[in-house]
């Protein structure tokens, strides 16, 4: 794709410099949204990280005591959860890289809905502190992120710490439609002349999968934690069998969003791996319209797949046959994602710098997570393995390894054009080849846990699962010290004096954020660029 | 009913004259000691299955072993497609990129190959789906409801049997018992008859799992779910529960007494005896148990 544009060398802050106030608090740019979110992301994961550091110490031992009251470790499951997913993942991957990078590939000078664009991240943050109230509020909220009632309701979960998780759902499920409503707006109708849509940018197309996703799934949600209040608050049932609800309804709806969902969470991840991958090996992507159209064929597919999650729940024999093979299908257009990426470099020249070792250590611990996958898509395996940590392990392979290399290989990968200056290239490679060894370390053995039987959700598990549990712990240990290199990483980036050319990565980087400055200046396209 | 327990006893005394080592149990006081033969627990550094202790997780353990080769054969054979890129498309090695994008044969090599590798999965693991559901003529239903932090199992052919099992608290564990997996009373069947299990819950969702058996349902309110198993051999067998269920979800083990038929009889006439005070009554569910009764007692 070649592509010009006459957008160098104007005043990168615009004509006026904003005050701190009105430039974050009432921002309306979508780099500074960007940031604003990548920001958010970053509090979330070391929050969720922490969680989790505190889990894996907990477990490190059987019969351990840093956590002595199951409530305790039920509310830090729950949180861990939820925060890596609601607030680590999705506006790190959507609201941040999507927000900073869509507008400048597609040509376009912002957002379509700028003020939009604001008022979704300030939902975000709402909805960070609510769940931060269900974390800490009395026992706090102890139902897993699933949220299955009857352990939710009012019954069983008194307190207000479960509305208030309940409610930051509502919030961060509000924050993600704005923002969806957004991008499908700004893709569709703000590509520069000549930017059609199949010469559109796979990030771009994985942005509008993913906020055809959200549209779809979000509101879905949104019903069933609604009748999840009423029947707390208002007397509702629901999900109460002795009203004539049913607590097999809120797992269906549910997982019609919680399966689209894994995603929302890993299809922005293919689309920065896609350009992580073509940049390093100097090669245009192999089979561009083949990876476009197998992210929306797994987006339509992610619909219909949901009760998968429910084979050990009330579902019919013929349901799970059905389950089974459609979910099975979905390897199928992810097989042509990943040799697609390896007919990329296959040919290619090319050079392992920080962002491609995250994207090949992405494909490869990708892989390893979509084999486990295909293992638990089978039915009549997941009466052995369903809750237990084989399914845990997989789960951390396609999420902590997946969509978590894929962020920062998307860091890496774009820092110098959002920051203005490069990462430490040295420090950069032990980030990744520690974070590597850490989290293997962690997730692998899980696999042996989940076979012997190991119980998902255990603060305290009978003696002889203790071997593998401990080495687990130590691969957390090792993952924990790896991201004190990324904070060394992010102080050598903001010390940084080191100017950047604009297209620091050289000919493999080929789409239009490479033709603007770094720092990308405050305003994008002030004239139009063409696409040929 | 009466006349499968005539035909069963009838098996049973086959089994004595083949001099079965439940010739020996029978005369011995204690009708579970068949049990304590064997033991199927979780052992340090396990890396796969328990050791099949039924036909259905035998089946399990063969489909489990069948797909993960498959599956790292696929693993194996992108890792080292991808250790080849990378070692001979290096950039020192290989300093003039390829600009080709397309290759219509191998695209379509990459969506039948995986298709096929699909159906050779599918068609094994669709037989097992239907086994497993085959639930039909068994020797003996067990009703077994999860409680906040209990179970409790109700024997359908045997009135009045229904009594509760709680994990031996940390503090309480005897020699040859073990920790977190261990019970009060454990749930006592027949070795070789199909049992089945009608799978509910008197509060929140619990999951009734027995990995060396390969059962696992949820147990739900107000619904019920069946599962069924045949035990290999008399042994002691242990499952956990496997779904979220509040403060002590980690505190509500299952332990299995598997013996042969005849003590199996002999067992339910002196439990019908011994168990009677810790009947629990049927709880409407509108009202489960004191939620906070067991919190201390158990952490």
């Amino acid at each position: 794709m070649s592509t010009t544009t006459h957008d160098h060398a104007h005043d990168a802050h615009g004509h006026h410099k904003p005050s701190f106030v009105s430039r974050w608090l009432m921002s309306t740019n979508h780099k500074d949204i960007g940031t604003l979110y990548i920001t958010a992301a970053f509090i979330g994961a070391m929050v969720g990280g922490v969680l989790s550091m505190i889990m894996r110490l907990q477990l490190m031992y059987p019969h351990n005591d840093i956590i002595t009251n199951g409530n305790t470790w039920n509310a830090i499951i729950t949180a861990h959860g939820l925060i890596m997913i609601f607030w680590f993942v999705m506006p790190a991957l959507i609201g941040g890289l999507g927000n900073w990078f869509v507008p400048i590939m597609i040509g376009a000078p912002d957002m379509a809905f700028p003020r939009l664009n604001n008022m979704s991240f300030w939902f975000l943050v709402a909805g960070f502190v609510f769940v931060m109230l269900g974390l800490f509020l009395g026992n706090g909220t102890g139902a897993g992120w699933t949220l299955y009632p009857p352990l939710d309701n009012a019954q069983y979960s008194p307190g207000v710490a479960t509305d208030f998780s309940l409610f930051s759902i509502h919030l961060v499920g509000i924050s993600s439609l704005l923002g969806a409503i957004n991008f499908i707006a700004t893709i569709l109708n703000m590509r520069a002349p000549g930017m059609t849509m199949h010469k559109m940018p796979l990030f771009c197309w994985s942005i509008l999968v993913t906020a055809f996703l959200l549209v779809l799934a979000i509101p879905v949600l949104a019903g069933a934690v609604t009748m999840l209040i009423m029947d707390r608050n208002f007397g509702t049932s629901f999900f109460e069998p002795a009203g004539g609800g049913d607590p097999v309804l809120f797992q269906h709806l549910f997982w019609f969003f919680g399966h689209p969902e894994v995603y929302i969470m890993i299809l922005p991840a293919f689309g920065i791996i896609s350009h992580v991958v073509s940049t390093f090996s100097k090669k245009p992507i192999f089979g561009y319209l083949g990876m476009a159209y197998a992210m929306v064929i797994i987006g339509f597919v992610g619909f219909v797949v949901w009760a998968h999650h429910m084979f050990v729940s009330a579902i019919s024999t013929d349901s799970k046959v059905y389950f089974e093979v459609a979910t099975l299908v979905i390897a199928v257009p992810t097989g042509i994602k990943v040799f697609s990426w390896i007919a990329t470099m296959w040919g290619g020249s090319i050079e392992f710098k920080t962002p491609m070792l995250w994207a090949v250590g992405f494909i490869f611990l990708f892989v390893i997570g979509g084999a486990t996958g295909i293992v638990l898509a089978n039915a009549s395996l997941d009466q052995e393995l369903h809750n237990d940590y084989f399914l845990i392990a997989h789960f951390h392979y396609v999420l902590s390894m997946g969509a978590a290399f894929a962020i920062f290989a998307g860091f890496y990968y774009w820092i110098g054009k959002m920051a203005g200056h490069q990462y430490p290239e040295f420090w950069g490679k032990v980030h990744f080849w520690t974070f590597f060894i850490g989290v293997n370390l962690t997730f692998f053995p899980m696999h042996f846990l989940g076979l012997a039987g190991m119980p998902r959700r255990y603060p305290d598990y009978a003696d002889a699962f203790a071997g593998w549990n401990y080495v687990s712990s130590v691969g957390a240990i090792i993952s924990g010290l790896s991201t004190l290199v990324f904070f060394y990483v992010l102080y050598s980036v903001f010390t940084s004096k080191e100017k950047l050319a604009d297209n620091y990565w050289g000919e493999g980087a080929t789409t239009l954020e490479w033709a603007v400055p770094s720092p990308a200046p405050h305003h994008t396209f002030e004239d139009v660029p063409v696409i040929r | 009913m009466q006349r499968r327990i005539v035909s069963a006893l009838g098996v049973a005394c086959v089994m004595l004259l083949c001099g079965h080592v439940a010739l020996a149990q029978t005369a011995s006081a204690d009708p579970l000691a068949a049990a304590n033969s064997y033991v199927n627990a979780p052992f340090d550094w396990q890396m796969w299955l328990p050791k099949a202790g039924s036909p259905m997780e035998a089946r399990i353990d063969w489909l489990m072993q069948y797909v993960l080769w498959i599956m790292a054969g696929v693993v194996g054979f992108v890792g080292l497609l991808m250790l080849f890129v990378i070692i001979r498309f290096r950039a020192n090695r290989n300093p003039k990129p390829s600009q080709v994008t397309h290759n219509t044969l191998i695209e379509v090599v990459w969506i039948v190959v995986p298709v096929l590798i699909l159906a050779v999965i599918i068609v094994p693991s669709i037989n097992l789906i239907y086994y497993q559901a085959d639930d039909s003529n068994p020797y003996l239903t067990v009703t077994v409801t999860g409680h906040q932090w209990y179970w409790e199992y109700n024997y359908n052919s045997v009135p009045g049997l229904d009594y509760t099992s709680y994990m031996i608290p940390d503090d309480q564990i005897q020699p040859g018992e073990l920790r977190r997996l261990s019970v009060d009373h454990p749930l006592v069947l027949p070795v070789g008859e199909k049992v089945k299990f009608v799978i509910t819950s008197g509060d929140v969702l619990h999951g009734f799992y027995l990995p060396s058996l390969g059962v696992q349902k949820y147990a739900i309110p107000g619904t019920t779910l069946t599962s069924w198993t045949i035990i290999d051999k008399p042994g002691t067998y242990y499952g956990q529960c496997n779904q979220i269920c509040g403060l002590n979800h980690d505190a509500m083990p299952i332990e299995i007494k598997a013996v042969p038929l005849a003590d199996y009889i002999a067992w339910t006439k002196t439990a019908l005896a011994t168990y009677t005070d810790n009947t629990v009554p049927a709880t409407p569910l509108s009202s489960p148990m004191p939620r906070n009764q067991l919190a201390d007692a158990t952490r």
